[in-house]
């Protein structure tokens, strides 16, 4: 029955026992609405076919009703919209109340990332890791405008707003994958401010968790920090590229060479480019860490100045490794040998 | 009431309202209140077709996943201009300002609207906010949703000034517009029109006009806040200056909120006159459908929390503004419930207003249930913001509206024009828009179900053919409204003469020649039995006495 009308409205996967709680609610104000709704038409069509005028300027009586009538069509719906909310509104008050025992994962919401990070170290984008079986609890800020957490298998929402913290919670029933929408118009970039809860096993949670402190740990003795998933032993142009999409650059830039909210960072390295104001400049990495630090203030010409500013958000050697990823562009048959990155010896995370 | 000559020796009454006086200096300086509703009818079709043109861009956009034929921010203007150029120029005023204009004095019984003048600066006001509003929307037009949400429209690098201003201009035509019809409707009755015998359309505009004229001043203060904040850098909304976001949507939904009841009270007004003119009936619970508009207006008032269920509002706030949010559902489901039993033993005909009728009544059932379903708060957490909402409001509050529009223009026109529409084109455009109507939203209930967030330009592929059978809805919708728009428009020219009253309806409007003459009456009327009894209307007549139900 569960599964038959799940199917029947379009409603995704029930992730956690909130989300089948709800559904059921649903099935019954949809099924009683429609009932309702069915009554009011056939009775109307009735009327219509039983007393179709016969007669040109004909007469009728007049008809009203006896009290009994009126406290009939206000008490009946009174009594099922009581019902209705006798049962949703609790529901709502166990979505805004975490358990105690719930574990605690920061979100930040900005232009056009969400970011997760764990009391414990960890961090990461775009992808939330939660143990399935454990309740979860999310408290959200925003960077710059309102966001809203959205995620349809969960049947959860919440708005993530500048300057307040909002909270909200769940406990995903298995493992699997569920995917996180942003319900807040944002601007541009707000249809692919898109995220991903992965559910894992509680024990392979564990020990992605301690597995991603010892490299945190292991980062922060040495200067450079790279961000959680990126091994120090690869090149800086194969950093570059995944701290790129990491920090959500392809939302707007493409490495293709086709027209986005951003320039192409095809060719882009040693390109003359015209800026907004009519100044040319040289795209070299001056340049491009210039654009990442204060987006603002060189604009190129037929762009609109929608960029935030990553200064303070990005470490040194990553702003490197990104410039490198751009260098390392081109479609000029005589392909520039790219760089291979500094050469020292990469420190291993302790197994 | 003298019956009505055959079809065939209807006269054309001449000179009427529209031809006594000649030349565009008379009507651009008319205080007629009839003319000044026909400037109206023009005006809100041209924003409407503009809003629609909006529509379709988009729906043409939503077509393919990826981007089809405009990019994200061309995207992002296209919905905002939507919403603000269907609400602030089509639907807020066109009911008020085309029927209100003219059928307000007809159905009281006087000369004209209490204030001729301040009725003629409200349509220059019109002009002078949409003139605002799209010179705003040429030179690069706001990208902030038709909400302007804080912070994003204090902070977005489109230009959010004039369409604020042209809404706030708007907003203030619509202050005036309801003290105008208020004052009207108090002192302006003729001897005999008790409250009691008021025609129901009377009593809905009524409402509507007290919402006008106590909410709308709040959405201009709240513009004036947000031009405050952006010009003056005072921190009202934004957190990073002591602001607070979300008291803006609390001090815009104060307003938004009742203007949906603006948009719908209107819609309500006419299907009251419609009904009971197509089944020949008085309307069963009079009082309870005239109190019930007066009920909607005053509750409307506390419901705007529903729209921040998931704002971070407390569960308390939620859940007293989800019960208030069920209680516009108590009144509209006994206006309804009404209605419906008007039919009981009336006789029905079933022609075009009537089958707009039939629509209203299905949009606002099925639209005001999904609008309880969203009251019930914890099913609202899954919908909101996503395309279930916007089926919704487009549901109750667009289907609703337009049907009530389209009931409104065919069954008025012989009063307003003096001359009849084909019926056979007139039905065949009610069904197509109907069906485009369904197909266009119901698709979008469904895809709001699935999760798909509103204002979304891009989507995954698993949403990919419930927009399409949209799209295709909406194209249906398109043609059915353009061919309304050409058989009209024709008949202005070549329809047949209707005589003064082609549905033999006993509103008191139709106490006039068709068109009416410059001045609505020769003397004062006196009003000597109640709107749309029809117990003794041909010989051997039920009678006039008073019955009950069984």
């Amino acid at each position: 029955m569960n599964e038959l009308m799940r199917t029947l409205l379009f409603l995704p996967e029930q992730g956690t026992d909130y989300a089948r709680s709800v559904d059921h609610l649903h099935y019954f104000v949809i099924s009683a609405t429609m009932l309702g709704s069915a009554a009011v038409f056939v009775t109307v069509i009735a009327f219509v076919i039983v007393y179709r005028r016969r007669r040109a300027r004909q007469s009728t009586p007049v008809v009203e009703p006896k009290p009994i009538h009126e406290a009939v069509f206000i008490g009946l719906p009174l009594v099922l919209f009581l019902v209705w909310f006798g049962i949703g509104f609790p529901q709502f008050v166990a979505l805004q109340t975490p358990p105690k025992d719930a574990m605690d994962v920061y979100v930040q919401g900005k232009k056009w990332m969400w970011k997760f990070a764990y009391p414990g170290g960890p961090s990461a984008v775009d992808t939330l890791r939660v143990p399935a079986g454990r309740p979860v609890r999310l408290l959200m800020t925003s960077r710059d405008v309102i966001h809203s957490f959205y995620v349809p298998a969960f049947r959860l929402k919440q708005d993530v707003l500048p300057g307040r913290y909002t909270q909200t919670w769940f406990q995903a029933k298995e493992p699997g994958r569920h995917q996180i929408f942003c319900a807040e118009f944002c601007g541009v970039g707000h249809s692919a401010m898109l995220g991903e809860v992965v559910v894992m096993e509680p024990s392979e949670f564990d020990a992605w968790v301690a597995n991603q402190r010892r490299v945190v740990a292991a980062a922060q003795d040495s200067a450079p920090v790279p961000s959680e998933d990126v091994d120090v032993r690869t090149s800086l142009v194969d950093q570059g590229r995944k701290l790129a999409s990491e920090y959500g650059c392809f939302k707007c830039h493409t490495v293709d060479g086709t027209l986005h909210i951003g320039p192409t960072w095809l060719d882009l390295y040693g390109r003359r480019e015209k800026l907004k104001d009519g100044k040319w400049v040289v795209a070299d990495e001056g340049y491009l860490t210039r654009s990442m630090m204060d987006p603002r203030a060189e604009v190129v010409a037929g762009f609109q100045d929608v960029m935030p500013t990553f200064q303070g958000r990005i470490p040194a050697p990553e702003v490197a490794a990104i410039v490198e990823f751009i260098k390392s562009l081109r479609t000029s048959t005589v392909r520039p040998e790219p760089s291979k990155g500094p050469v020292y010896a990469p420190i291993p995370p302790a197994k | 009431m003298p019956p009505s000559p055959p079809p065939s020796e209807a006269v054309y009454n001449r000179p009427n309202y529209l031809t006594a006086d000649r030349g565009v200096w008379s009507w651009l300086v008319t205080l007629d209140h009839k003319r000044i509703g026909v400037m109206y009818l023009v005006l809100t079709t041209i924003g409407f077709a503009l809003g629609g043109l909006f529509a379709l861009i988009i729906r043409l956009e939503l077509l393919t996943p990826g981007p089809t034929i405009i990019d994200a921010q061309t995207y992002n203007r296209m919905f905002t201009l939507h919403g603000v150029v269907m609400i602030f120029l089509f639907m807020i005023p066109a009911i008020p300002g085309i029927f209100g204009n003219f059928l307000l004095p007809l159905m009281l019984g006087a000369q004209d609207v209490a204030f001729p003048r301040i009725n003629l600066l409200t349509v220059y006001l019109y002009l002078l906010g949409a003139g605002i509003a799209l010179w705003g929307m040429i030179h690069g037009g706001a990208d902030t949703g038709w909400t302007f949400y804080t912070p994003y429209s204090t902070t977005t690098t489109t230009k959010v000034a004039p369409i604020l201003l042209g809404a706030f201009i708007l907003g203030l035509g619509s202050i005036l517009t309801g003290i105008n019809f208020i004052v009207t409707i108090h002192t302006l009755r003729a001897p005999g029109l008790t409250w009691m015998r008021l025609p129901l359309f009377v009593w809905a505009i009524y409402a509507t006009s007290v919402i006008q004229v106590l909410a709308t001043p709040v959405l201009g203060m709240t513009l004036l806040l947000v031009a405050i904040e952006s010009v003056f850098g005072f921190g009202i909304f934004d957190p990073g200056r002591g602001g607070d976001p979300v008291l803006f949507q609390h001090l815009f939904w104060f307003y938004s909120h009742p203007a949906v009841y603006i948009m719908i009270l209107p819609a309500m007004a006419v299907v009251s006159e419609v009904v009971q003119a197509f089944a020949r009936k008085n309307m069963f619970g009079y009082k309870a459908v005239a109190y019930s508009s007066l009920g909607i207006a005053f509750v409307g008032f506390f419901t705007w929390g529903h729209h921040l269920f998931t704002s971070g509002q407390s569960a308390f706030n939620a859940g007293i503004f989800g019960i208030l949010s069920m209680f516009v559902g108590l009144f509209t489901a006994i206006k309804v419930f009404n209605w419906t039993a008007t039919l009981y033993k009336g006789a029905i005909q079933f022609s075009a207003p009537f089958v707009y009728f039939c629509g209203f009544l299905f949009f606002l059932v099925f639209g005001g249930m999904t609008g309880i379903a969203l009251a019930t708060v914890s099913l609202d957490v899954h919908w909101q913001d996503t395309y279930f909402v916007v089926a919704h409001f487009h549901f109750i509050m667009v289907g609703g509206t337009i049907m009530a529009f389209l009931a409104a223009v065919h069954y008025w026109w012989p009063k307003m024009f003096g001359r009849m529409y084909s019926e056979r084109w007139a039905l065949v455009a009610a069904g197509l828009i109907i069906l485009g109507f369904n197909a266009t939203f119901i698709p979008q209930f469904l895809l709001g179900n699935m999760g798909m967030p509103r204002r979304y330009y891009s989507f995954p592929e698993r949403f990919w053919p419930l927009n399409v059978a949209s799209t295709a809805g909406a194209s249906l919708l398109a043609f059915g409204f353009l061919i309304v728009l050409v058989y009209l428009v024709v008949s202005l020219a070549w329809g047949r003469v209707a005589g003064p009253n082609p549905w033999d309806s006993r509103g008191y409007e139709w106490d006039t020649p068709s068109p009416p003459n410059k001045e609505n009456f020769p003397g004062t009327p006196v009003i000597t039995h109640g709107p749309h009894e029809y117990q003794d209307t041909e010989d051997g007549g039920a009678g006039s006495e008073v019955t009950h139900a069984a």
